[in-house]
């Protein structure tokens, strides 16, 4: 079952066309990993989807319900948890805190969202650091964070912009694990990626964008041998 | 389920220190102890003073120190208050018991009123609306004939001490009480509010709307709710205020004064801070009222030169305020082990 459609999704800043014509599908239970040089689009993809970007023309349809227009907080609402490129923890509040504001959404006794933050933390192997403050934490820890605050929601959705972005290479397949723990537990998710080698390791489907465009949708293998893809994005993909 | 998760979740969900319980218990006995310990006027008038601020002060908690948005206006609730009260009384002879609800309410429609259009305005741009919206209050009341206009209204002074109308002529022993109560009854709410599902949001969009909105939080709607938390915090204390003085006008009750001394006393006690409040209340009105005191008519003026001086520390020093020099491990839930 398709869990979201995307059509025609156009967004343009002056006369930069960040989106132009973007249009995919996403089916339930699958990873779609969304790649492309930087400037291609990916994170305004992810603004006009989840609605902190209002988008000037296309359709977005969540399972069948139509989610173009809405504000952010009635798509998360939905069931579309995300995270964000450049971090937004609650800096001055605990982990615990953090998660459990996301808990609080579908439980609305404290000791139950308690629980089911711990739970969530636990998920995602940061149950010491539970009473830290997220200003307190590293960088893997705070994108652990902004998943597990995410999680919290309990979306059907997830949006993940570049979660191995910016941390260090020990703490990668961590990350890489948790992505596909969280497949398992049955979310389907869309991630931003800019480690080729995690992306086809973990993606059901590819989204290629250059200078918002799409240049390429499918299975990893068929990117791999996109001549465009490769010509823009990999460029020395097969060497390496 | 790992044996670490088993352990988190049997913690306690508040890890509030019992020495704080006691300590906080004993301080409420010895409140309501204190005016039998022979209190003179003076004292219990700075007692009063004290508690009074520190719940105005806790009200403008609520919207800035909770919520994240500065309002330079708060003085407008107080004012509303006042008025709602001293004017039902006068006109139509209603209990300022009743009549306290009545600016309750006023100023909870106002605060909608005002944030629908105003809460979409962010940082700086919402404290110079809020700003202009309690100088405006003050003008309109100046001019308005049916609340007396610029000579304000009298409230008619009962033969004798009575509850009912709230006035207490012999003693101000009965007032001291009365404010105690609103003061106890107000920092317990707002302490349960810090705790709950509410709090939690409001922090939130305090500390980041963006990521708030990810979580399912209308921002926007938050804010107002704050926004009308805090303003109905406020007014009771303007109805008090004025059957503690019985003679209310614009210039006294929609001062701006007010709204900034709520801010003076939050920012100096600990901004976001339940006891925040308590403690800038309780450092800032002695100085206030002695300053009178000893300096005469112009001590006015003097402990507002005080008040900046002592703001500049504050900023400089301990940005958090004088609660960050209490652990705050011992105060509220943090870190365990």
């Amino acid at each position: 079952m398709k869990i979201l459609s995307v059509e025609n999704l156009s967004r343009a800043f002056g006369g930069i066309k960040a989106n132009n014509n973007i249009s995919f599908e996403v089916e339930e239970g699958t990873i779609l990993g969304v790649i492309g040089p930087n400037g291609a689009g990916k994170s305004t993809l992810f603004d006009l989807i989840t609605g902190y970007t209002k988008a000037d023309a296309g359709k977005v349809k969540f399972f069948d319900k139509d989610i173009f227009g809405l504000t952010p907080d009635k798509i998360s609402n939905l069931g579309i948890g995300r995270t964000f490129q450049k971090l937004k923890p609650f800096a001055d509040q605990t982990l615990l805190e953090n998660v459990m504001i996301g808990s609080f959404v579908k439980e609305g006794n404290i000791k139950k969202a308690r629980d089911k933050a711990l739970e969530i933390i636990d998920f995602v192997d940061l149950i010491e650091k539970r009473h830290h403050f997220a200003r307190e934490l590293s960088t893997g820890q705070r994108k652990r964070l902004e998943m597990a605050r995410a999680m919290a929601i309990e979306p059907k959705l997830l949006l993940m912009d570049e979660v191995t972005g910016g941390v260090d290479q020990k703490t990668i397949p961590g990350l890489v694990e948790l992505i596909k723990k969280l497949k398992k537990s049955g979310v389907t998710i869309v991630t931003i990626e800019h480690n080729i080698n995690i992306i086809m390791e973990i993606s059901d489907n590819i989204l290629a964008l250059d200078q918002g465009e799409r240049i390429a949708y499918g299975t990893p293998k068929e990117i791999q041998n996109n001549k465009q893809v490769v010509d823009s994005y990999l460029g020395t993909f097969d060497a390496a | 389920m790992s044996e670490k998760l088993l352990i988190a979740k049997s913690e306690p969900l508040w890890n509030t220190d019992k020495k704080i319980i006691s300590l906080i218990s004993g301080l409420v006995i010895l409140l309501f102890a204190l005016p039998h310990f022979g209190l003179n006027s003076f004292y219990l008038h700075l007692m009063i003073m004290i508690f009074m601020h520190a719940v105005m002060a806790q009200s403008w908690n609520v919207i800035a120190g909770f919520s994240g948005q500065i309002s330079l206006g708060h003085g407008a609730f107080f004012g509303i208050g006042a008025y709602a009260t001293s004017f039902f009384y006068v006109q139509y002879g209603v209990s300022p018991w009743i009549s306290i609800f009545f600016g309750m309410i006023f100023s909870g429609i106002s605060a909608v009123l005002i944030g629908i259009p105003m809460l979409r305005l962010s940082g700086h741009y919402f404290a110079i609306a809020t700003l202009l919206i309690g100088i405006s209050f003050q003008v309109v009341f100046q001019r308005w004939d049916l609340v007396g206009a610029a000579s304000g209204l009298w409230v008619p002074m009962t033969s004798g001490d009575s509850w009912l109308a709230l006035q207490f002529h012999t003693s101000k022993m009965p007032y001291y009480y009365v404010f105690l109560v609103f003061f106890l009854i107000t920092f317990y709410l707002v302490w349960i509010l810090s705790r709950s599902k509410l709090g939690f949001r409001l922090r939130a969009v305090r500390d980041d709307p963006q990521a708030a909105l990810s979580l399912c939080i209308n921002v926007s709607n938050y804010k107002i709710i704050a926004y009308v938390i805090s303003a109905m915090i406020m007014a009771p204390m303007g109805s008090l205020f004025a059957q503690y003085i019985l003679i209310i006008d614009p210039d006294r009750v929609f001062n701006i004064e007010i709204s900034i001394i709520v801010l003076l006393i939050t920012v100096l006690g600990g901004i976001g801070n339940v006891w925040g409040p308590l403690i800038g209340a309780a450092i800032l009105i002695p100085i206030s009222e002695y300053s009178r005191i000893y300096l005469g008519g112009t001590g006015g003026a003097v402990d507002l030169i005080l008040y900046g001086l002592i703001l500049m520390l504050i900023c400089v020093f301990r940005p958090d305020g004088l609660i960050s020099l209490v652990p705050k491990n011992i105060l509220e839930r943090k870190k365990q082990r």
